[in-house]
């Protein structure tokens, strides 16, 4: 490691802040980007099974 | 025989004999056969959704692995910038967002290319996957090149031509993803978004050159397709693992946003149907 300890690492001379800002935000970015379109898929397939399961009881019923 | 009497089965229809059916795609030898074909089958939204399904978790591994790999070696274990300290350590991030910003507005435009000319539906799906994950990367380049130029320039933000381009690249995006909600139909919507992705275009070798053309307070390119990047190897080593790392997740994410693009708006198909219930795609 370049950095002597991790405090060092952390404060990078007074860096620190704006280095570990932008990696955090970026890494929440990423984050809502992977699970954005899963929660997209998952509700779409759920909407699908929710229209199969009323046609059904329709069906049945009537 | 008497006369005028046909005798049945003496009538013979002479026609042409049926002409071949036409190939979907040219002819040629295996191999490009097997590409046609692949093109071919892209148009199918079904084919596309079981095709990349086994894609999903070599991307993920590829792009999480090269992505924690260049974070660490570039945070802590490359040398600091003689004249910029730490903050440059910000490049690890910043250049490969732009990097897949700029490269994602082209297959944008290709793809908008492609649902004009043969109005595919699977191309227009692409393009729209593209338009939400490209702005969502010119925010990151904005916001992480902001970040940077406060203890390097003494400013979050100044209107010169590389940073003002790249805004105008942030709004082409959001005005793709815009107009497609603006429309009802998703066919007009398509065609207006191809026009504007196509149009947009102009902007890509502006930002590009603008660091050449106009005097910015923006550093020139450290990597060049023509010449040694100007950046010590201990640097540039942890840069390019970075680079290679956003393109596997722009992959990914491109993947991810398509097939939830196709089951949204396949929802009515008997295939989404059967994956609904039974968890797999019928072959």
């Amino acid at each position: 490691m370049y950095f002597d300890d991790f405090v060092q690492l952390w404060q990078m001379d007074g860096h620190g802040p704006y280095v570990w800002a932008a990696y955090a935000i970026v890494l929440l970015v990423l984050l809502w980007l992977v699970r954005a379109p899963l929660v997209r898929s998952r509700r779409a397939l759920e909407r699908v099974r929710a229209r199969l399961g009323a046609e059904r009881r329709q069906s049945g019923g009537g | 025989m008497s006369r005028g009497v046909i005798r049945r089965g003496a009538i013979r229809i002479y026609c042409r004999p049926p002409r071949p059916a036409a190939a979907p795609f040219p002819t040629g030898d295996g191999c490009t056969r097997r590409v046609w074909s692949f093109i071919h089958k892209l148009g199918s939204p079904r084919w596309c959704y079981r095709i990349t399904t086994p894609w999903l978790p070599w991307l993920a591994v590829l792009s999480g692995a090269l992505l924690v790999v260049g974070a660490v070696w570039g945070l802590a274990f490359a040398p600091p910038d003689f004249r910029q300290g730490n903050s440059y350590r910000i490049i690890f991030i910043h250049v490969p967002a732009a990097f897949v910003s700029l490269a994602g507005y082209y297959l944008m435009a290709s793809a908008g290319a492609v649902s004009l000319i043969w109005k595919i539906k699977v191309s227009d799906m692409v393009l729209k996957s593209c338009a939400g994950i490209g702005a969502a990367m010119t925010f990151v380049a904005l916001v992480t090149g902001s970040i940077w130029g406060k203890p390097t320039w003494g400013t979050w933000w100044v209107w010169d031509a590389r940073i003002t381009s790249m805004l105008v690249l942030f709004f082409l995006y959001l005005g793709v993803l815009a107009l497609h909600q603006a429309f009802e139909d998703r066919d007009v919507a398509a065609r207006a978004c191809a026009v504007l992705a196509l149009v947009g275009t102009v902007n890509i070798p502006i930002i590009y050159k603008s660091v050449d053309w106009w005097y910015s307070l923006h550093q020139p390119a450290t990597i060049k397709f023509t010449g040694a990047p100007s950046m010590h190897p201990d640097m540039v080593k942890p840069l390019f693992v970075m680079i290679a790392g956003f393109y596997c997740l722009y992959a990914l994410l491109l993947l991810l946003n398509l097939r939830s693009e196709i089951l949204e708006r396949e929802e009515k198909a008997r295939w989404v149907e059967e994956l609904a219930t039974t968890g797999k795609v019928p072959a």
